[in-house]
This record gives structure tokens, C-alpha cells and sequence, in this order.
């Protein structure tokens, strides 16, 4: 897709802003239009992405480890964590929501974890990446808020099911980590600049044509 | 870097990997993408911003609704019980774990709402082909930026999980609230479908 015809703006020696897309001389702090911060593309923000990455993954451990949910039934009380929650429902025979809640709570969120760490690693490298990555990159970015998901069955579930002692249910300490965990997977995400992935390394080849601006319609 | 670059303010960067284009002013029915990541630039104009505009106002009455009717409600044994969206949030209230609560409400019906009244804010002068407000370079901004936390959507099929969970331990029936989130996010997808962000940031940037 990327042909030797399009320049970043960067190498034009142009800031473009990230939210409107606006273009300004390098240097420029904030954009005169919509007002937001400009920054160049610089492999030193990926620092905020693994900050956030580490504080996602060690909330993820209590996440996993502490009860998501407390059944209180006439026969007695019950703590499931997010995978025993999904076993039980093996063990009753309702695989498909098993499989479904154990991709959705487990798979995705480790999953998650495994890309931001591929791309912000890969972009390390140099040479050209391309499409591939972005849309990896766009994956992680639109999947990550949908791991909320947990949080909000665990409330509904919880205000709902208040049936004196035929069953309540409550929230556990899980749920606050999880919510965390998510929120902070989602700031890793935020915080990658994906226009790292066709960062162009520093020296210009000589060989190279002049750069032409190209237009799409 | 010798190639005459034409006058910098018909340049855009893509925002998503920084590729600079020429833009030439498109026709009614063209839209833009980046000629290396292949991202949406410039969408489609005829969609007016009084579309945009009325779907805004539509999701503002659906929200109020979706507040203030009672969302779900339960019974088995003769136990019944009702919640609403702010008991829903609520649920996490009664421990230390309050500060979620909070988070919860903030992103399915504060954020929407407040991202639905910025729209607002920003598209009624433009819609009436007239400047835009103060500050509606900073609101249309938030809106845009906000928009990861906001999860209405999410919440919907939230529910949907959570009556499967529930399944056979009692019965639950919808209340309107129900309904008015479903309509809210067909409203919002439309939103979302109507809205050009570059012909906002353009008309913004022309006042």
C-alpha cells in the first residue's frame, strides 16, 4: 500500500495534528484550530504505553485472583473468580456460554496485552511495517473498551438479584481490579502513537525520488 | 525534501499515521482516504450537521428516559424486585468499592449525555450557518476524545449477558428504560454514520 510517493509530514518538516489532522510548521505546541497538544513522532512516547501497561497487568493478577461475584442462595454462600465462574457453567453443561465468557474475560484481555507489547516492541525495529500493524493497532484500540463488558454484568446482576433468601448476589473485590485493569489497558492502548509504525528512520536515502504529496478522491 | 509542497493550508496529515495529502475540496458525494493506511480522512458532505444535530437532540430525550424508567425487574417465589440504570450503577455503593459506582454512571450516562449536549453546542450555530460558539473548537475536541469511555453500548449488551447468566433462576421482564437504551444506540450508530468530524474541525476552523 505504501508506495515511495507518500512523505509523513514529519519528514516534510510539518507537525500534523492527530485529532483534526491540520498541518503545522514543526515546532508549533498546539494546534490552531482544534487546540490540541502537537507532538511529534518520537519512540520516546512509547514510555507512557508501557507505563500503563504494567499498571493494566498487575491489576489483572488480583482481577483473576479474588471473587468476581458473591450467590448468597438458601444453600448457602458461593465466590466465583472470572474463570470459576465459567467452569461451573461447564460443569452444568451450558458450554457455549462457558466458551463465550471465557474468551470474552480471559482470552481478549491477555490477548490484548500480548499486541500492545508486539507493536510497541516492533516499532523498535526499523524498516517499513505498513497496514498489518495498524490494523492490529485498531483491533486492540476498539476490543478494549468491550472488556468492560464484565463490570457492568457484575452490577446488573448485583442490584438486580436482591430476592431476600431466595438468592442475592453481590460484587467482589475482582470487579473493582478488572474495571482498573481494563481502564488502564485502554490508556496503553491510547497512549501508542500509531504513526510509530511508519516512522521512517532517520537517515534519508539519497537514492530515494523526490517526494510528491499525493491526493486521493 | 525538494518537492514544492503546495501552501500549508491545503495539507492535511493523516491523523492516524501522519501521511501528508493534498487535499483538493471534494464534491458532495466524495469521500478521502489515507493513500497509505487506507483510513477514512474526508467523509461524504451532503450529510448535513442539522442531521447530525437532530439525532443529537433525539439521544438527549432518550437518555432522560432511559434514567429515569425502570430499566429491569425480577421475580421468583413470589420475591420481585425493580432497578433502575442509576440503581444498576449503584450496585458497587455499599463498600469501599463507591468510587466504581461513580465510574460506572459516569461512563454509560453522564459521558453520553454530556458528549451528546457538546455535539450540540457545536453543531446549532453551524447548522444555522452562522459562527460557531465560544470554545467550540475545545467542546467538539472532548467530544471526540472522550469518546473511548463512552459505553453505552457496551452496557446493553451487558444486559443481555447478564440475563443469560441469570437464565433459569427467575424471571426477568423489561422496563422502558430498557428499550430507550436500545433505541439510544441505534440512534448513536446513525450519529456516528451522519457526522463528518472533518467538515466540524473545517467549518470550526473557518469561523
Amino acid at each position: 500500500m505504501s508506495g515511495p510517493e507518500i512523505i509523513s509530514a514529519t519528514d516534510a518538516g510539518l507537525t500534523g495534528c492527530t485529532q483534526c489532522g491540520k498541518v503545522w510548521p514543526a515546532g508549533t505546541a498546539r494546534c490552531g484550530r482544534c487546540g490540541s497538544h502537537l507532538h511529534p513522532v518520537d519512540i520516546r512516547s512509547l514510555q507512557r504505553v508501557w507505563a500503563w501497561w504494567w499498571a493494566g497487568l498487575i491489576f489483572y493478577i488480583p482481577a483473576n485472583l479474588f471473587p468476581m461475584l458473591r450467590t448468597s442462595t438458601m444453600f448457602g454462600t458461593q465466590e466465583n473468580t472470572i474463570a470459576g465462574g465459567a467452569v461451573e457453567l461447564a460443569q452444568h453443561g451450558d458450554w457455549a456460554v462457558a466458551l463465550i465468557i471465557l474468551m470474552a474475560s480471559v482470552l481478549i484481555p491477555i490477548a490484548k496485552f500480548i499486541a500492545i507489547a508486539y507493536l510497541a516492541f516492533t516499532v523498535r525495529v526499523p524498516g517499513q511495517r505498513g497496514g498489518r500493524h495498524l490494523m492490529l493497532y485498531d483491533v486492540v484500540e476498539f476490543i478494549g473498551r468491550w472488556s468492560m463488558i464484565d463490570v457492568f454484568v457484575v452490577a446488573i446482576l448485583s442490584s438486580l438479584v436482591q430476592l431476600g433468601f431466595v438468592a442475592t448476589i453481590h460484587p467482589g473485590p475482582a470487579a473493582v481490579a478488572f474495571a482498573l485493569s481494563v481502564a488502564f489497558t485502554m490508556l496503553s492502548a491510547q497512549s501508542f502513537d500509531p504513526r510509530l509504525i511508519w516512522r521512517v528512520p532517520p537517515t534519508p536515502d539519497p537514492e530515494q525520488p523526490a517526494p510528491q504529496v499525493t491526493r486521493e478522491t | 525534501m525538494n518537492a514544492p509542497l503546495p501552501p500549508i493550508e491545503d495539507l492535511v496529515a493523516c491523523p492516524h499515521c501522519d501521511a501528508l495529502h493534498h487535499l483538493p475540496s471534494l464534491g458532495e458525494n466524495e469521500r478521502a482516504f489515507c493513500a497509505r493506511c487506507g483510513s477514512l480522512m474526508v467523509a461524504p458532505r451532503a450529510r448535513s450537521f442539522l442531521q447530525v444535530l437532530s439525532l443529537a437532540f433525539s439521544a438527549m430525550i432518550l437518555m432522560a428516559a432511559a434514567v429515569f424508567f425502570p430499566f429491569l425487574s425480577i421475580s421468583s417465589h413470589g420475591f420481585g424486585h425493580a432497578s433502575s440504570v442509576f440503581e444498576v450503577a449503584m450496585a458497587f455503593s455499599d463498600s469501599w468499592y463507591a468510587p466504581l459506582s461513580l465510574a460506572v454512571l459516569m461512563v454509560i450516562v453522564a459521558l453520553p449525555a454530556l458528549r451528546f449536549a457538546g455535539l450540540i453546542y457545536t453543531l446549532w450555530p453551524l447548522a444555522n450557518g452562522r459562527p460557531p460558539w465560544r470554545h467550540a473548537a475545545f467542546v467538539f475536541r472532548m467530544v471526540e476524545e472522550s469518546q473511548p469511555w463512552s459505553m453505552a453500548e457496551i452496557f446493553v449488551i451487558g444486559t443481555a449477558v447478564a440475563l443469560v447468566k441469570i437464565g433459569g433462576l427467575a424471571s426477568i421482564s423489561f422496563g422502558p428504560a430498557f428499550w430507550a437504551f436500545c433505541c439510544l444506540i441505534i440512534v448513536n450508530v446513525l450519529k456516528n454514520a451522519y457526522m463528518s468530524k472533518s467538515a466540524i474541525w473545517e467549518a470550526i476552523g473557518k469561523g
